[in-house]
């Protein structure tokens, strides 16, 4: 964290006259006590450094802090995880989450690491373009583990039209599949990757307008995975400058939910399309529809498209041998949910299937709380279809997974 | 709330709910914060009731910080694994029943109408009988029976208290007759007339609970 976030904290925290009593400050504590493993399935055959049989195997104990104090316009949380990993033999610290609250009747602030979700998706980003773990998502990990926190500092102003958040963070790259628990098509390239020093700005107004919810998003900010190039023979990565414009719209229709949600991906160092490395600028677009078709049980679908500017120049400056992607990509997904037990029991199926690309991926679960405090989840990551789509290049990775959680 | 199985295995849900009624027509804000379990703790809904037509309905998931509209259809949608469903907790709209008294008698030494609620549309129930206490206006006992008659799931007030003037049923439980599983729910606190704000019911405080009402 910068020493911008630290002087920031320093002043909400101390800069209160009134006397601080102890008593107000004494924090809840929570957490849990997790298992996760994943195993491959198909008898693939692994390189040597790619963690085969077991690409995630690992058990966690999170300790989460929360308190607040001066009459609760001052908040904390801290989300500390400890992490044993034994499919790569590691053991780690990971911050999660920990920052501080000042709150008013007219704005909130909130400084540190912390988790921020935006959009109206399920599973499909546009305007979010805060950090995200791939790699625990495809391994099954819990969803939560999906979303990375960002080191911000983040304003919420609420005027009369409309309620506002400033986001301002420190750049932090997608977590993305590595050839540590991946098999993935193509060379190992080992590159340097040079992360981006300035803040990223974001900026999201909302309102409701009726029944529906009316957002709209602005970012200066950064592509969260890396465009390789090589230099004299080294290979050399950075995260090229991405401004998204965007908006999005969900209410209800026909006792169901429908959400719209669009975004402009200007590619800020490639606007012409000539730089096969850097994306080309993009219009995102998806909307969905989900209802609830029986009791306990929902069914949601979404149609997404991605269409490429400067196709033509794209293909142009692509090197010979490398799979060329399409103008306009599209995905199709499908969630159904069905509760029984007393909701105790959950059967799901999450589909995602590109239409463009000819592959898809299917993440069928089932969860079971044993009690209160006590779940456990089996489910598998199934990558189906063309070797040359975003989802088929993972076909080497399906796997089984399953989560023993006991919270406290 | 205890939710009880009928091997006598509980599973508890502690939670605040603010409630704001909007003008005469009916219109309702609510707002459920979960203390407890730890598990869902800081999870958080938000409904806005409308007397003719579906409600609109958000969660708050703690752990992405995600607020969500769902899609449920309130009739039909257990509240949280309980027996109890959406629109038991909110309240059922009298126009979507047509009512018809069937007796004045006395319950537990209360003096009740005894009165017969046939559902418009078709819901997972077909016949409702209901014991209102004659002068606290409060239901004490709802039976609910299928299109063959028999009977789904009871309703009991188990305990009635005066609060601010009004009369409150601040433990009830409902039992489903053909699972044998019950729900009890104990209210600890409760007031009215409070001063609760309409801008409390908005996305703003699913992401930030307000820790006037919620501690």
């Amino acid at each position: 964290m910068r020493p911008f976030f630290f002087g920031l904290l320093y002043t909400l925290t101390w800069s209160a006259s009134t006397p601080i009593n102890a008593a107000d400050w004494q924090p809840e504590m929570h957490g849990f006590l997790q298992a996760h493993g994943a195993s491959r399935m198909g008898g693939v055959e692994c390189p040597a450094q790619t963690a085969c049989d077991w690409p995630y195997n690992e058990q966690r104990f999170q300790l989460k802090l929360e308190g607040s104090g001066l009459e609760v316009s001052l908040g904390y949380a801290a989300k500390l995880d400890l992490v044993n990993d034994a499919a790569l033999g590691d053991s780690d610290l990971d911050t999660r989450e920990l920052y501080v609250d000042y709150n008013t009747e007219r704005f909130t602030v909130r400084a540190g690491r912390q988790v921020v979700t935006w959009g109206v998706a399920d599973l499909l980003f546009i305007n979010d373009t805060f950090p995200k773990d791939w790699v625990a998502f495809f391994d099954g990990l819990p969803l939560e583990y999906l979303k990375l926190g960002s080191d911000a500092l983040r304003i919420e102003l609420f005027p009369e039209f409309a309620d506002l958040q400033v986001m301002l963070a420190d750049f932090r790259k997608d977590s993305l599949p590595d050839r540590d628990r991946f098999i993935l098509p193509g060379p190992a390239i080992s590159a340097d990757l040079d992360e981006p020093s300035e803040l990223e700005a974001s900026l999201r107004a909302s309102r409701y307008f009726g029944s529906w919810d009316g957002a709209i998003y602005l970012s200066r900010t950064h592509y969260s995975a890396p465009a390789l190039s090589q230099i004299a023979g080294q290979w050399h990565g950075e995260f090229p400058r991405l401004n998204a414009y965007g908006a999005s719209l969900s209410g209800p229709l026909w006792n169901g939910v429908l959400s719209l949600e669009a975004g402009y991906y200007d590619s800020v160092e490639d606007r012409n399309g000539t730089d096969h490395a850097v994306e080309n600028s993009q219009t995102r677009f998806f909307v969905a529809y989900s209802r609830q078709i029986a009791e306990d049980t929902t069914l949601g679908i979404q149609g997404y498209a991605e269409w490429m500017y400067d196709y033509d120049a794209y293909r142009r400056a692509l090197p010979a041998g490398m799979p060329e992607r399409d103008e306009l990509r599209t995905v199709a997904t499908f969630r159904f949910t069905q509760f029984h037990l007393h909701q105790t029991l959950r059967l799901s199926l999450f589909a995602f299937w590109g239409g463009s690309e000819g592959d898809g991926y299917l993440i069928p679960s089932v969860r079971y709380a044993f009690s209160d405090d006590l779940w456990g989840e089996v489910g598998a990551n199934l990558f189906v279809g063309d070797r040359n789509g975003q989802f088929g290049a993972l076909g080497d990775n399906d796997n089984i997974y399953a989560t023993l959680r006991y919270a406290f | 709330m205890r939710l009880i199985n009928p091997q006598g295995k509980e599973r508890k849900r502690e939670m605040t709910l603010l409630r704001k009624n909007l003008g005469a027509a009916g219109e309702q804000r609510y707002y459920i914060y979960f203390h407890e379990p730890a598990d869902v703790k800081g999870t958080a809904f938000m409904v806005w009731k409308y007397p003719a037509r579906e409600d609109d309905r958000w969660i708050f998931i703690p752990a992405i910080k995600l607020v969500r509209r769902i899609a449920a259809d309130d009739k039909r949608s257990s509240f949280v694994g309980s027996d109890f469903t959406y629109e038991d907790v909110s309240g059922r709209d009298a126009a979507d029943e047509t009512h018809s008294l069937v007796g004045e008698e006395t319950l537990d030494g209360r003096p009740v109408f005894k009165i017969e609620s046939l559902p418009k549309a078709k819901v997972d129930y077909a016949r409702r009988l209901s014991w209102i206490d004659r002068e606290r206006g409060l239901p004490l006992k709802e039976e609910y029976y299928d299109v063959r008659a028999e009977l789904l799931r009871t309703f009991t007030t188990d305990e009635v208290r005066e609060v601010d003037g009004h009369w409150t049923a601040t433990r009830r439980t409902m039992h489903n007759a053909q699972s044998g599983h019950r729900t009890e729910v104990v209210f600890d606190e409760v007031s009215y007339g409070v001063g609760l704000g309409e801008e409390l019911f908005s996305e703003r405080y699913l992401q930030r609970p307000p820790r006037q009402w919620i501690r």
